[in-house]
């Protein structure tokens, strides 16, 4: 039996939002039917804000559970803020899910990346015109069709090091297994990539000057927005140490206003090294 | 939610009142080892013995003598295997059929690697052996076919008869194991009219519990044993006896032998009953094996676009427990081995529920599953992104 949370099983017992959104403004869909989990989602769209989402779901309880959250995340949200939402925030707001489950997650994000990928303001393109572009996409795991970009993705976003985590958020590698050589050559490409861009491309002088530019250009400006700043104190090693400034100063999120934002915009641009400490 | 509606007994099934009392004694005051001298030995010595007949006539087997305890159906089916092989290494060729339980299946993957050349036959549609195939695989260097009696997940009876002629017809040198776990307790076994070398069977199929194992040797086969130690089990199992969980297997056979016409009337006709009214008032349903030759109480279902470890999570809600041949359940990310080999369609494969009774099931709980059942289907068929497809199929069932 799985070690569903709560949220989890409320979820799938009373899913939100179920249906479809007739006149929608942008629909996506993942999975497929025999793969044994598939998602559609339907958005509503006014005025960049998403004012209606439906989805339908054929899948396990996580599976219906991811969708059925993912709704409520986004409805009342700006387009610009729902496109950051990842799979892990999918699991996050779930409370968790077991290991095996998360591509349920992986799931909803990639639905949810099909609905927005065909959404422009001047007007939606219908799932059922949509063609979609004979991509070189290379497909890794012919089984569950999954391609070596989504591979990348789920790497990139969930920081996965072994083949069997992979499988557990894409399913690629999940049935005959040949393609688990290929999947451990894309984790040992992305890492070193990782390890060379970091090592060859920054002097100690040009990292704080690139920390710099980060905070004045991306995190300041968000941190503006709520009537906060941040300043850049000093950069000792991998410690990046701010003051807050305004609102965000003693505010009870500060904390998690570090973790989850300045450090996650640091760390994707910079060095996934960098630790964030607040000063006052 | 108190109630509990166990209608998933080919996982396990209910400890008989009267096997605990049988087994209780021997797990209290007469805890002496049954190898020792002294006469406080000769309680659970002479258990053993009566237990050992008890299974002996439940199997129908030559003499006691053929009767090895082991500690589960999966060491009983591996001693059969291994020691037939091992026994004689000149032959490397084996017979299986590709819906056998992990626990054989796994085995001979392992064996693949250890230069085995396995042959896997195949079903059809409804869950049948492919016999035409089975006897043309078999030549000179079969050393073993390996067939289960009954299917776990679909119930369907393979002719253990028939194969076990043929098998004397093209190779009589070669060995016959039929794993019987989920025969047991259900369909008459008789070990001689069935032809086999070697039978495996389990005691918590049946009512015993859990950790008890059997395996009939017949008298002219060899096998060599895999665990070494003392003379237990006449050498063929090493190891002190587990001398409750022995008397537990031993009475348990013989109730399960005065049940065989239970099984046979009531559960089959409850089971029917189930079947038809799930079929009936659920229009996205469908038995995936067809009205054959089944274990009175296995019914397998498929509920088209639907995916079955939802269905499971909506039954366990109301207390129902079942199983499911879904990938998610069991977290495999693959559906089931036995519907695949079926070639179940996609559409109901994921979807799919095993429910299997036991002589405890009830009328009531029957009429319970059979009520709720309509409505959970309903609204998970209402989640279900295949609208237009369901759309089609409930206008060609009405």
């Amino acid at each position: 039996m799985w070690d569903y949370s709560e949220k989890v099983i409320d979820h799938y017992r009373n899913p939100r939002n179920v249906g479809k959104i007739d006149d929608a403004d942008a629909v996506g869909q993942a999975g497929s039917l025999a793969c044994g989990d598939s998602l559609k989602i339907y958005l509503k769209i006014e005025n960049g804000i998403v004012t209606d989402a439906k989805f339908q779901t054929f899948g396990c309880g996580s599976a219906v559970a991811s969708s059925s959250i993912l709704t409520e995340m986004i409805i009342g949200k700006p387009i610009e803020e729902v496109r950051k939402i990842t799979n892990k925030d999918i699991a996050d707001q779930l409370e968790g899910l077991p290991p095996e489950k998360m591509h349920c997650s992986v799931m909803g994000y990639e639905a949810l990346e099909d609905a927005l990928k065909n959404y422009t303001p001047e007007g939606y393109v219908g799932l059922d015109e949509i063609k979609k572009p004979e991509t070189a996409e290379k497909i890794v795991c012919s089984c569950f069709n999954v391609s070596e970009n989504q591979i990348w993705e789920a790497i990139k976003n969930n920081e996965l090091k072994s083949v069997e985590e992979v499988t557990n958020f894409t399913k690629a590698g999940g049935a005959c297994g040949r393609c688990k050589g290929a999947i451990q050559d894309i984790i040992d490409t992305y890492y070193n990539r990782e390890k060379t861009e970091e090592k060859s491309t920054l002097t100690a002088a040009q990292k704080i000057l690139k920390i710099n530019s980060i905070i004045e250009n991306q995190i300041s400006p968000e941190l503006r927005k709520d009537g906060g700043d941040i300043t850049l104190i000093d950069v000792d090693g991998n410690n990046v140490l701010v003051k807050l400034r305004g609102k965000c100063s003693g505010c009870k999120n500060s904390e998690l206003t570090i973790r989850a934002f300045i450090e996650t915009t640091l760390r994707d641009a910079v060095s996934k090294d960098l630790k964030v400490i607040e000063v006052c | 939610m108190d109630k509990i509606i166990y209608l998933d007994n080919n996982a396990t099934t209910k400890v008989d009142e009267q096997v605990l009392e049988a087994m209780l004694p021997f797990l209290k005051e007469e805890y002496a080892n049954p190898s020792s001298i002294y006469d406080f030995a000769k309680t659970p010595a002479k258990a053993i013995n009566k237990a050992r007949g008890q299974v002996k006539d439940f199997l129908n087997a030559e003499s006691e003598k053929q009767i090895i305890f082991t500690a589960s159906g999966s060491e009983s089916a591996n001693m059969a295997i291994r020691g037939v092989l091992n026994s004689n290494k000149s032959k490397k060729r084996i017979i299986t059929s590709k819906v056998e339980h992990p626990c054989v299946l796994n085995l001979f993957q392992a064996l693949e690697k250890e230069g085995y050349k396995i042959d896997y036959i195949n079903v059809n549609s409804k869950g049948e052996l492919d016999l035409a195939q089975l006897e043309e695989s078999i030549d000179y260097d079969t050393a073993l076919i390996s067939i289960m009696h009954a299917n776990n997940e679909t119930g369907v009876i393979f002719p253990i008869e028939e194969i076990s002629e043929i098998i004397k017809c093209k190779n009589p040198e070669t060995k016959f194991h039929v794993d019987a776990v989920q025969t047991a307790g259900k369909i008459p076994l008789d070990v001689k009219s069935l032809g086999v070398d070697l039978l495996t069977i389990s005691g918590h199929k049946f009512h015993a519990p859990k950790g008890i194992g059997v395996l009939y040797v017949n008298p002219r086969t060899v096998i060599t044993p895999l665990i070494i130690g003392g003379h237990q089990e006449r050498g063929k199992r090493a190891g002190t006896e587990n001398v409750p969980y022995i008397i537990g297997i031993g009475r348990a056979a013989e109730i399960a032998t005065d049940n065989l016409k239970y099984e046979a009337t009531e559960v089959k006709r409850l089971r029917d009953k189930l079947e038809a009214n799930i079929l009936k008032s659920v229009f996205n349903s469908r038995l995936n094996t067809g009205m054959i030759n089944r274990v009175p109480n296995t019914s397998n279902i498929g509920f088209e676009y639907i995916e079955g470890e939802l269905i499971l999570l909506h039954l366990s809600d109301l207390g129902i427990c079942a199983s499911s041949g879904s990938a998610c359940t069991s977290g495999s990310l693959e559906p089931s081995h036995v519907l695949r080999a079926m070639n179940v369609p996609f559409t109901s494969i994921h979807g799919s529920i095993r429910f299997s009774l036991s002589k405890y099931t009830t009328e009531e709980e029957i009429d319970y599953v059979s009520d709720n059942i309509p409505s959970i289907i309903e609204k998970l068929t209402n989640l279900s992104p295949f609208q237009d497809e369901l759309e089609a199929l409930r206008k060609l069932k009405s």
